[in-house]
C-alpha cells in the first residue's frame, strides 16, 4: 500500500496545525515521522486515520481516499494507552478486532500466536487493569497488529518497555514490514528511528523541515561530529574556525564540524601536544540533526 | 457482520454480565415478587399465631350465642370462649396469656347489649373492632325486633342513596376508570422516570469511560462516531427493555399466582383489575421514545468530558429536566385538566411523561397525541443530528475543562471545511 498526502492542510479556526504536507510513503517500509511535542504529528494520524478532514489537499492509499471502508487493512496504535480497564484481554481484542472486519474465531486464534510470541499467554484471561503499563502496552501493540493491516500507524509504540520487550517489539514490527506492511512510526528516541526507518520526515510547527532517505539527510545535512580523547587540555578547540558545537566529556571534546576538511586541520594542529587516546570522525547522529532543526523554533 | 452490530451487541452483552447490572436486577425483582405478595405475606405472618381467644363472661346469659354466631361469621381469627369463673379469674388468665382479652357484657335496662373490654394493652385495635361491630349488628338486630320493624322495613333503611355520576363529554372516563388510570399511570411514570434517569446516565459514564480511558481513539479509527452513538444507544436501550421484560414477567407470574387473593384492596386501588391495552401501549411508545431523547442528550454530554469524574456534573442540567416534568406530572395527576399541565405536555422533554398522564387520564383527540409524538420526534431528529456531530468532535478533545462552551469547539472540530 502507498500512502500519499498531497499539499495536506489542517486548520483549527486560526491555528494552522499541519500546513501544506506532502508525503509519500512506499510499501514495504518503516517511515519515520518526528517532531516536537506540538508539531502536528497527531493531528496529521487522525487526518490519515480519517478522524479528522483535511482543511485542503487530500490523502489517499493506493490511490483511494480513506474512509471507514478502509479501516480494516489499517492499524493504530495511539500514543496513549486506549484500552477497556475493566475488560479481559480476550474480549477486549476480540472485539476490536471484529470491528475491523475480522471473525472472531481468527482473532482469537491469531491474539493466542501473539500473546504466545509475547511470552505472555497467560495474559488471555486477565484485565488490562491488572497488567503493568510495559504489558499493557504489548496487548495495544497487540489490538493494532492483530487483523494484519496493510497501513500501520505506532505512535510511540515503545514507551514504558524496558529493553528487553523493546527488542520483541521492534522484531515484530521489522517483520511486519517484512510481510509488506507499510508502517509510519513516531518516536522521540531518535535512536529507535535511526535504526528502523530508512525515510523520514522531521514536522515543525505543522510543516515538514527535514525529508527524505536517512542517508541523504545526514549526507546532506553537512555537519560531522568529531570525538576526540586526549590527556592534554583540548579546551581552547571551540574557538577554531569550522567547529559550531563544543561538548566537554570525562575524557575528552565532542565537537560538531562544519565538514571533514576541519577534522584534518584539527588533527594537524594538535598532533605533538600530547597522547591522543582517540580520534574518530563521525557521522552525524539523527539526534544531532533533530536538535538542530527541530530545536531551532526554541531559540 | 456489520460494525453496527457489533458494538450493539458488545454493548449489550457487556453490560448485562457486569455484577452491578444483575445485582440491581435480581434486588429489583425480589422487591417486586415482596411487593405482589404483601397479601400473602401477611397471611403468612398472621398464621404463625393463633387464633385470638377473648374470654366472655355473659352476665345476661343470652347474648353470647348470638355474638359468638356473628363474630364467626365475619372474622374466623376470633374465638369467644364462654368463661363462667368470674372476673378476676378471667383477668388473671389475660395476664397469663391465656386470653387476649376479657369482654363483659350485660344488658342494659332497655334490654340492649352493653359491654366492656378489658385487655393488657390498649394497642391491638383489631380484635376491638371487631368485637364491637358485632355488637353493633348484634344491637341492631335487638333493637328492630323491639319495635316489630320486619327484615325488609330493616333493608329498607340501611339501602344507600342511589347517587350516580355522569359526564357530558362522549366517551369520557367514568369515576372508576379514572382511578384505575391514575393507579396505572402513577406506577408507568414512575418507571419512565427511574429508567430515563438510569440508562441515560449509563450511557453518559459509558462514553466517558471510553474517552477517559482512550479507547475511543482506536474505536473511532474502526467505526464512525455516528454509528457508533446510536449502536451504543440502542444497546444500552435493548438492555434497557430486557431489564423491563424481566420485571414484567416477575411481576406478571406473581400476580397471577396472586389472583385469588386479588381481589379487593391493593391491586384494585392500582387499578391492575382489568389494565386498559391503549394506556399499556401509550405507555411503551413513551418510554421508548423519552428513552431515546435523553439517551441522545446524555450520549453527547457524555462525549464532552474527559474524566468519568466529571459525567455526573455534566449531565445534571438534563437530570433535572426529568425531575422537573417527573413533579408536574404528579401535581397534574389530581388536576389532569389544568392549563399549564396541557401546555407542558407539548415541550418535547417533557412530553414523554406529562402527555402520558393525560393520555391516560383524560380523552384526547387523537391529534393531541399525534402532535406531541411529532413535536417529541422532531425533537429527537434535531437532537440526534446535533448530538452527533458534537459526539464526533467530541470525543477527540480532551482537557481539563468541560463547559458547554466546549459544545462550539466540539462542534468546530468536526466541521468539514
Amino acid at each position: 500500500m502507498v500512502l500519499k498526502l498531497e499539499n495536506v492542510t489542517k486548520k483549527f479556526g486560526e491555528f494552522t496545525a499541519v500546513n501544506d504536507l506532502s508525503l509519500a510513503i512506499p510499501e514495504r517500509e518503516i517511515f519515520g515521522f518526528l517532531g516536537a511535542n506540538g508539531a502536528g504529528k497527531t493531528t496529521t494520524f487522525r487526518m490519515i486515520l480519517g478522524l479528522l478532514d483535511p482543511t485542503d489537499g487530500k490523502i489517499t492509499l493506493d490511490g483511494k481516499k480513506v474512509d471507514y471502508s478502509t479501516s480494516p487493512i489499517i492499524g493504530y496504535l495511539p500514543e496513549e494507552r486506549g484500552l477497556y480497564p475493566k475488560l479481559k484481554v480476550k474480549d477486549q481484542i476480540v472485539y476490536l478486532a471484529r470491528l475491523r472486519g475480522m471473525n472472531k474465531h481468527d482473532a482469537l486464534k491469531e491474539l493466542e500466536y501473539w500473546l504466545e510470541r509475547f511470552k505472555v499467554p497467560e495474559y488471555l484471561d486477565k484485565k488490562v487493569e491488572e497488567l503493568s503499563k510495559g504489558n499493557q502496552q504489548k496487548i495495544q501493540f497487540l489490538a493494532a497488529v492483530i487483523h494484519k493491516p496493510k497501513l500501520l500507524i505506532l505512535d510511540e509504540p515503545f514507551s514504558g518497555l524496558d529493553p528487553v520487550n523493546v527488542e520483541l517489539l521492534k522484531e515484530a514490527v521489522l517483520d511486519l514490514k517484512e510481510a509488506g506492511t507499510t508502517i509510519v512510526f513516531s518516536s522521540h528516541r531518535m535512536e529507535h528511528v535511526e535504526e528502523m526507518c530508512e525515510h523520514l520526515c522531521i514536522m515543525q510547527k505543522g510543516k515538514p523541515i527535514v525529508h527524505g532517505a536517512l542517508k541523504d539527510i545526514k549526507r546532506s545535512f553537512g555537519k560531522k561530529n568529531l570525538v576526540i580523547h586526549a590527556d592534554f587540555d583540548l579546551s581552547y578547540l571551540h574557538r577554531f574556525h569550522g567547529v559550531t558545537n563544543t561538548k566537554r566529556t570525562a575524557e575528552g571534546v565532542h565537537l560538531q564540524i562544519t565538514g571533514e576538511e576541519i577534522a584534518g586541520e584539527i588533527l594537524q594542529d594538535i598532533v605533538g601536544k600530547g597522547f591522543i587516546r582517540k580520534f574518530v570522525l563521525e557521522e552525524p547522529s539523527l539526534n544531532d540533526i533533530f536538535i538542530e532543526k527541530a530545536g531551532a523554533s526554541y531559540e | 457482520m456489520n460494525n453496527f452490530f457489533i458494538i450493539l451487541f458488545h454493548t449489550y452483552l457487556t453490560k448485562l454480565k457486569t455484577k452491578s447490572f444483575l445485582v440491581t436486577t435480581i434486588v429489583t425483582a425480589v422487591l417486586l415478587i415482596g411487593l405482589t405478595n404483601i397479601p400473602r405475606i401477611i397471611e403468612f405472618f398472621d398464621k404463625d399465631g393463633d387464633a385470638e381467644k377473648v374470654a366472655v363472661i355473659d352476665n345476661s346469659g343470652q347474648l353470647f350465642e348470638p355474638l359468638k354466631e356473628q363474630i364467626k361469621a365475619s372474622n374466623g381469627d376470633i374465638e369467644l370462649v364462654h368463661f363462667t369463673d368470674g372476673l378476676e379469674e378471667a383477668e388473671k388468665q389475660v395476664e397469663a396469656e391465656e386470653f387476649t382479652g376479657v369482654l363483659e357484657l350485660t344488658l342494659t335496662a332497655d334490654q340492649l347489649p352493653s359491654a366492656a373490654y378489658k385487655s393488657m394493652s390498649m394497642a391491638d385495635s383489631m380484635v376491638v373492632t371487631e368485637l364491637q361491630s358485632g355488637l353493633q349488628q348484634l344491637k341492631t338486630m335487638m333493637a328492630s325486633a323491639q319495635i316489630n320493624l320486619t327484615q325488609e322495613q330493616l333493608a329498607q333503611l340501611y339501602e344507600p342513596v342511589p347517587f350516580e355520576r355522569a359526564a357530558l363529554e362522549e366517551n369520557a372516563k367514568t369515576e372508576e376508570e379514572l382511578n384505575q388510570a391514575r393507579g396505572l399511570v402513577y406506577v408507568l411514570l414512575f418507571i419512565i422516570y427511574f429508567a430515563v434517569i438510569m440508562y441515560a446516565s449509563m450511557i453518559a459514564t459509558e462514553v466517558a469511560t471510553e474517552k477517559s480511558s482512550r479507547v475511543m481513539e482506536i474505536l473511532i479509527s474502526s467505526v464512525s462516531p455516528i454509528k457508533q452513538m446510536f449502536a451504543k444507544i440502542l444497546g444500552v436501550g435493548l438492555l434497557s427493555l430486557t431489564q423491563m421484560a424481566a420485571f414484567l414477567l416477575v411481576g406478571y407470574i406473581s400476580i397471577k399466582q396472586n389472583l385469588e387473593s386479588m381481589e379487593g384492596g391493593f391491586f384494585e386501588f392500582f387499578g391492575f383489575g382489568n389494565i386498559p391495552g391503549a394506556t399499556i401501549a401509550y405507555g411503551v411508545i413513551f418510554f421508548i421514545l423519552g428513552y431515546f431523547l435523553y439517551a441522545t442528550l446524555a450520549a453527547f454530554l457524555g462525549s464532552l468530558v474527559s474524566r468519568i469524574e466529571d459525567v455526573n456534573q455534566m449531565i445534571t442540567p438534563m437530570t433535572m429536566l426529568v425531575v422537573a416534568g417527573f413533579m408536574i406530572a404528579m401535581v397534574g395527576l389530581s388536576t389532569p385538566e389544568a392549563g399549564f399541565i396541557t401546555v407542558t405536555s407539548y415541550i418535547p422533554f417533557f412530553t414523554p411523561m406529562i402527555m402520558f398522564l393525560r393520555v391516560g387520564m383524560l380523552n384526547l383527540p387523537f391529534w393531541e397525541i399525534g402532535l406531541s409524538i411529532g413535536i417529541l420526534v422532531g425533537t429527537i431528529i434535531i437532537l440526534a443530528i446535533f448530538g452527533a456531530r458534537v459526539y464526533r468532535g467530541g470525543v477527540l478533545m480532551y482537557g481539563k475543562s468541560n463547559s458547554f462552551k466546549d459544545i462550539k469547539t466540539a462542534l468546530q472540530l468536526s466541521k468539514k471545511e
